[in-house]
């Protein structure tokens, strides 16, 4: 098995669904000859021609309808938004239409595309550059928000977004995108969308993140670990359609919850999650389950990031408020 | 004797006829849907009303077998032309739930069918014009003799999608052909405040395409412009922008008054140019349509509006539990 970072796991997922499946094409700006500004689609053109794998001018909303004109035609679109800050120039498109073709055409239309996009904040590049929009995405009936936290999830997430007959918005936090590599497997797997993976188990508090939170998380659990508390931690990896099933398990087994978003606090997906817990599992719990987010601002100029985006510190002071309740 | 304009484009008097026909069948249905909005019987109507010429032309030279259509909310004639009938027009002006469009999810003359090709938009406007480059695009990679033709109207190619869609076509010298019907309003505000410059058409020159302004209200002259543009894009030379200039005889919908916007006299004047009575007029003169043809197409075609009427009226709704289906396909 290969040592593979995460962006190398995505490269490799885009060519194993190239190779299988030749109704699979890849576009958007720079991701032909130059590979993606990240690298992505590194060496894609060259494997797969011009018809597969190309540039488009810079028009993100001509992106978005160019997929969805050849979704008609039974292709599977993978079409890349730069960055994912500037998906408010195609929201009508993914928001106003693919995500509703299959239910305006009484299902005689599927969308079968996959949007990429890297997002996230943590690597000093400013708002814009920086938003977790998931929020926006996931209060949209009809798509499918995937958000992977590892090379080895980001890689089987992929296939199965592409092969999926919906339109999947599939997020690729920058900061996790040459963190660290893990084994990845060779040629095609795949990782069923809307199921949630317990990355630690643990019995006193469940931690439930999601993307580069995972690791803070993570980082947070083994803190805790050291002072006698066992955390859970659970990393969504879709936030919509949420796997309540996973979440409301693990609750019921450690009566305690908080969920962690590196997103703005308002509306978010952490609030959703927390109603969900509320709903089903109230009787289970010890502690009012609460969030880590960032501060309802804009994304900040670099030198305020670390502030301002919530990190493993943050998620041990809440933690211990919901374990000491 | 009058010019046999037809002939001269390869049209027999059979297609002529059926041209009238349904640009015919077009002014009636949606004169209907007015009647049935003022009856408050259908919640909403936005109309065609002298348009048909552009419509019918425009459709008539494209090939009805195989060409994806992507038309705005005005193209009851094409779409006519492309196979929907009147009654699947009149179950969605009721939204009804056997309405093939969206059964009755989407506002009415959301047009769309797979079984004909007619590829449905959205509501905020020129939505269809990338959607209409990308199955172009799947058109020229796959080798396939088809077109994609997207109408819109000129307060569309002001969109930001106009100009991305016709970009990318330009580039790739994809197989569209874009039509603008400019009816001369974008709901109140006219033509002269929508565009810097003189026509819609020479916007074309920054996509690399030609652009060209034809009569909109004379069905010949844009069946012959589309043919050319049609040929050029099955030859592989690229697309076409194509401005009609036509006007709206009608209120944008019948939730508007025009009183408060455009001087009546306009449109008493504009309805001396309606396609309908210009081209059923150009038909007698070279006595394709008599009298007795005339009389028993009327007849033909109330029959149709009639039935559809009453088949509509009387179609059920769907169901609230139906509100929950097809968000995602299982």
């Amino acid at each position: 098995m290969a040592q593979m970072t995460m962006i190398q796991a995505i490269n490799d997922a885009m060519r194993v669904e190239l190779k299988r499946d030749e109704k699979v094409l890849v576009f958007g700006e720079d991701v032909g000859v130059n590979g993606g500004v990240f690298r992505a689609t590194e060496n894609l053109h060259a494997e797969f021609g011009e018809d597969r794998v190309f540039d488009t001018p810079l028009a993100e909303s001509g992106i978005g309808g160019l997929a969805i004109g050849l979704a008609v035609q039974g292709f599977r679109p993978v079409p890349e938004i730069q960055f994912f800050g500037f998906v408010f120039e195609v929201m009508d498109s993914i928001a106003g239409q693919m995500a509703r073709y299959h239910f305006r055409t009484g299902g005689s239309f599927e969308m079968p595309i996959t949007i990429r996009s890297p997002f996230g904040g943590g690597v000093h590049t400013p708002e814009m550059h920086a938003d977790s929009l998931e929020g926006l995405m996931a209060q949209t009936p009809g798509l499918k928000v995937v958000i992977p936290s590892t090379p080895y999830d980001a890689k089987g997430l992929l296939i199965s977004a592409i092969r999926d007959n919906n339109p999947v918005v599939f997020l690729e936090h920058m900061k996790l995108y040459r963190s660290f590599r893990e084994e990845v497997p060779e040629g095609e797997y795949t990782i069923p969308l809307g199921k949630a993976d317990v990355k630690r188990e643990g019995k006193d508090i469940s931690i439930i993140a999601y993307g580069a939170m995972v690791h803070e998380a993570l980082k947070a659990a083994d803190e805790l670990e050291k002072e006698g508390y066992s955390a859970e931690v659970v990393d969504l990896r879709t936030v919509s359609p949420l796997d309540i099933e996973t979440i409301i398990a693990s609750v019921e087994k450690t009566n305690r919850a908080i969920v962690v978003q590196e997103a703005q606090k308002q509306a978010g997906v952490a609030a959703n999650v927390v109603a969900e817990i509320n709903d089903r599992a109230i009787l289970s719990l010890e502690a009012p389950v609460l969030r880590v987010a960032a501060a309802d601002t804009v994304f900040p100029f670099s030198q305020a990031e670390s502030v301002w985006l919530p990190n493993y510190k943050d998620i041990i002071e809440t933690a211990k408020k919901v374990l000491t309740f | 004797m009058v010019e046999n304009r037809h002939q001269a484009l390869g049209l027999s008097d059979e297609t002529v006829l059926e041209m009238y026909e349904t640009m015919l069948l077009a002014r009636r249905l949606d004169e209907r849907m007015w009647l049935l909005n003022r009856s408050g019987k259908v919640p909403f109507v936005i109309s065609g009303q002298g348009q048909e010429g552009a419509q019918i032309g425009a459709a008539f030279a494209l090939n009805r077998e195989k060409d994806y259509i992507l038309p705005y909310y005005r193209d009851m004639g094409v779409v006519l032309a492309f196979g929907m009938t009147a009654k699947e027009l009149m179950l969605s002006a009721f939204a009804k739930a056997e309405d093939p469009n969206s059964g009755g999810k989407q506002m009415p003359s959301h047009f769309g069918q797979k079984k004909n090709r007619i590829v449905t938009g959205s509501s905020p406007v020129t939505t269809q014009v990338p959607h209409a480059v990308g199955i172009a695009l799947a058109a020229k990679m796959e080798k396939k003799d088809f077109v994609s033709f997207v109408t819109f109207g000129e307060g569309s190619s002001n969109q930001g999608d106009f100009h991305e869609g016709a970009n990318f076509a330009g580039v790739h010298k994809l197989p569209v052909i874009f039509m603008c019907e400019n009816n001369k309003y974008a709901i109140s505000v006219p033509v002269t405040k929508q565009l810097a410059c003189e026509r819609v058409s020479d916007r074309a020159i920054g996509y690399g395409m030609p652009g060209i302004t034809v009569d909109g209200n004379d069905p010949l002259e844009v069946y012959r412009v589309v043919k050319e543009a049609h040929d050029r894009a099955i030859r592989g030379e690229g697309p076409t922008l194509i401005e009609a200039v036509t006007y709206r005889l009608t209120a944008h919908s019948s939730d508007d008054d025009d009183r408060a916007y455009r001087d009546q006299e306009e449109v008493m004047t504009a309805k001396e140019q309606d396609p309908l009575y210009t081209f059923g007029s150009y038909l007698k003169e070279v006595a394709v349509l008599t009298d007795e043809i005339e009389k028993s197409l009327n007849d033909k075609v109330m029959k149709l509006v009639n039935e559809a009427t009453d088949y509509a009226e009387n179609a059920p709704y769907a169901k609230p539990e139906d509100a929950l289906k097809y968000v995602y396909k299982e």
